[in-house]
């Protein structure tokens, strides 16, 4: 594994929390994935092009026309806050 | 009988002669889930009053003389990561709390075309990520064949709902082998179809490059009949092909004479089951007796499929799942900035294998190491996908097991994550190449009686010829007419 992996690090990059048992379980099970993983640094895979996925298809575009869509009431009905027809979120900018 | 036990072309079939009411075969299967899936868990909700609203229509539909529509007045159950207009979609998850579905899968508008009864919301591994259903947040579905088994996963729900006449068929999701592998282990067919054979527009995603929805289902004909239902270019998903959908079950007549089949020889690994390999052996003898022509193959990437699996989906998840924050839908843990919000509520939300997975995207991707393990994966998935096309050169499908062991005990593997990802050994290339994958019963175990299942890879939309040969094999060896212990 990386030397320089670092949990806590990767954590905050993904905004995850973690508690410190987490923190310790998870870096020692990823170790062993991670060790796992490098068996992929034994294959010569020079001059070979990645594949991002498996279809034949490329540039896909539709007409660029307005159509029905959710109301504002039924985009905000799932939402743990709403006030006015909008998100209510903490404070960003002061 | 009860209708609750047919298969969904059985029960059409009696619906269109008026010899049974849609109802009833509704009625039948919520009287079948009061009696098992107390102890099966199988569904994490159901409604049971629309579900039969649903049916009377499908028999107000029949009365005037409609059966023109394949799977008119049929229950079929839906895993909980596919969206359905009004109804409950959690993915299994804390994180989505009451989440209600404001629009419903192309899928679901596809089997309410062809006249289904769309009821049920059926368990899974968390978002997807799991062998064997016990990542779920609302506890583990039991195998209906041995309730202290597991039922494979992810769509562990679907496939025990299916295998114990719960409901007549089922939908599910497969990134690694999520239908394929709680098919095998519960006795019942699963397919994964084509990436790109059916939209995935209304699919919670996971791995976007890798999903696809797909049948779990009592035979294989009611496997094609409901991948015509479900397949077609979508103008909703910019990945789905137009290509023309065949009327599967009308190829399914047990034809399979010169059809080649390839065995591969890196899957006869250590750690296979003996009984799993002898039935997966004797399934091929038994394709040959009736005309097949089995011939070798070699996929020589396969050991670094899982490898490279776990690089692409965990990267393409923690991708995905940004989007469970708590700011626009599910639960949120309230912070005192935006980052601790997100941070608490994605803490406090996802459980442990989701956690994991994110983290292991999150590293992957991250500034330095992109190019040693995301951008060297997909360059191995092109050797994967390459080693597939060039077999297919020679052959028309490939045999394999489906999984290396039957159905394994509730906690066995479930604190070691390398163990059970190295489980999906047979599952994963089919995602990573793109290709299409039935599991079909192929036998059981010997003390205690487990399901085994074949798995047949095909071709790009090549899910014509395995169906054929998966139709032929069932029908000559009728393991899916085996229920599980009526004990159950």
């Amino acid at each position: 594994m990386s030397p320089d992996f670092d949990i806590k690090y990767v954590a905050h990059l993904a905004r995850l929390s973690l508690t410190p048992a987490e923190e310790e379980q998870f870096a020692a099970q990823l170790a062993g994935i991670l060790e796992y993983i490098e068996k992929l640094k034994q294959l010569d895979v020079s001059g070979i092009e990645p594949t991002a996925h498996a279809v034949p298809l490329v540039n896909v575009a539709r007409a660029d026309r307005v159509r029905p869509s959710l109301s504002n009431e039924e985009a905000l009905r799932n939402a743990p806050a709403k006030a006015n027809g909008l998100f209510i979120v903490p404070k960003i900018v002061e | 009988m009860m209708l609750n036990q047919l298969t969904t072309w059985q029960i059409a079939a009696k619906l269109a002669r008026r010899e049974a009411s849609a109802r009833q075969a509704m009625q039948d299967c919520l009287d079948q889930i009061q009696r098992v899936d107390g102890r099966l868990h199988a569904f994490l909700s159901y409604d049971a009053a629309d579900a039969l609203a649903q049916a009377g229509q499908a028999d107000q539909a029949l009365a005037s003389g409609a059966a023109d529509k394949p799977l008119l007045g049929v229950p079929i159950a839906i895993k909980d990561v596919i969206a359905v207009r009004g109804q409950p979609l959690s993915c299994a998850s804390k994180i989505l709390g009451n989440f209600v579905s404001p629009y419903s899968a192309t899928v679901i508008e596809k089997l309410r075309e062809a006249g289904a009864v769309v009821f049920g919301r059926l368990n899974m591994d968390e978002f997807a990520m799991g062998s064997s259903t016990e990542n779920s947040a609302f506890g583990a579905t039991r195998n209906p064949w041995d309730l202290s088994r597991i039922p494979g996963g992810s769509s562990g729900g679907s496939a025990a709902a299916v295998a114990a006449d719960e409901c007549l068929a089922a939908l599910g999701s497969d990134t690694g082998g999520s239908i394929r592998q709680p098919a095998a282990l519960c006795g019942c067919v699963g397919l994964k179809p084509t990436y790109g054979r059916v939209s995935r527009y209304g699919l919670v995603a996971f791995a976007s490059s890798l999903d696809q929805i797909g049948s779990l289902t009592k035979d294989v004909r009611d496997a094609a009949l409901l991948l015509a239902a479900i397949s077609g270019q979508d103008p909703r998903d910019s990945t789905s092909v137009p290509q023309p959908v065949p009327d599967y079950a009308s190829g399914l007549n047990g034809d399979i004479k010169g059809l080649k089949i390839g065995l591969a020889r890196e899957y006869m690994i250590g750690g296979l089951d003996p009984q799993v390999s002898a039935a997966v052996q004797a399934a091929v003898k038994q394709l040959e007796k009736l005309g097949a022509h089995i011939v070798e193959i070699s996929l020589p990437h396969t050991q670094y499929a899982v490898a490279a699996y776990y690089i692409i989906a965990t990267a393409e998840a923690s991708a995905n799942l940004a989007r469970f924050d708590g700011i626009r839908y599910g639960a949120r843990v309230e912070g005192a900035d935006p980052i601790e919000l997100y941070s608490k509520t994605r803490g406090a939300g996802f459980g442990p294998e989701v956690k994991r997975r994110v983290i292991l995207g999150t590293y992957v991707l991250s500034s330095g190491y992109y190019d040693a393990y995301y951008l060297r994966a997909q360059k191995v998935r092109t050797l994967i996908r390459r080693d597939f096309l060039e077999a297919f050169a020679h052959v028309d499908a490939i045999a394999t097991p489906t999984t290396p062991t039957a159905a394994f005990r509730v906690g066995e593997k479930s604190g070691d994550p390398l163990q059970m990802y190295l489980s999906d050994i047979f599952t994963i290339s089919c995602n990573l190449a793109g290709i299409c994958g039935v599991s079909v019963p192929c036998g059981f175990t010997e003390n205690p009686k487990l399901p085994i299942g074949l798995q047949l890879l095909g071709k790009p939309f090549g899910e014509e010829t395995i169906l054929k040969l998966a139709h032929a094999y069932e029908q000559s060896a009728n393991w899916h007419k085996e229920k599980p212990p009526p004990s159950l």
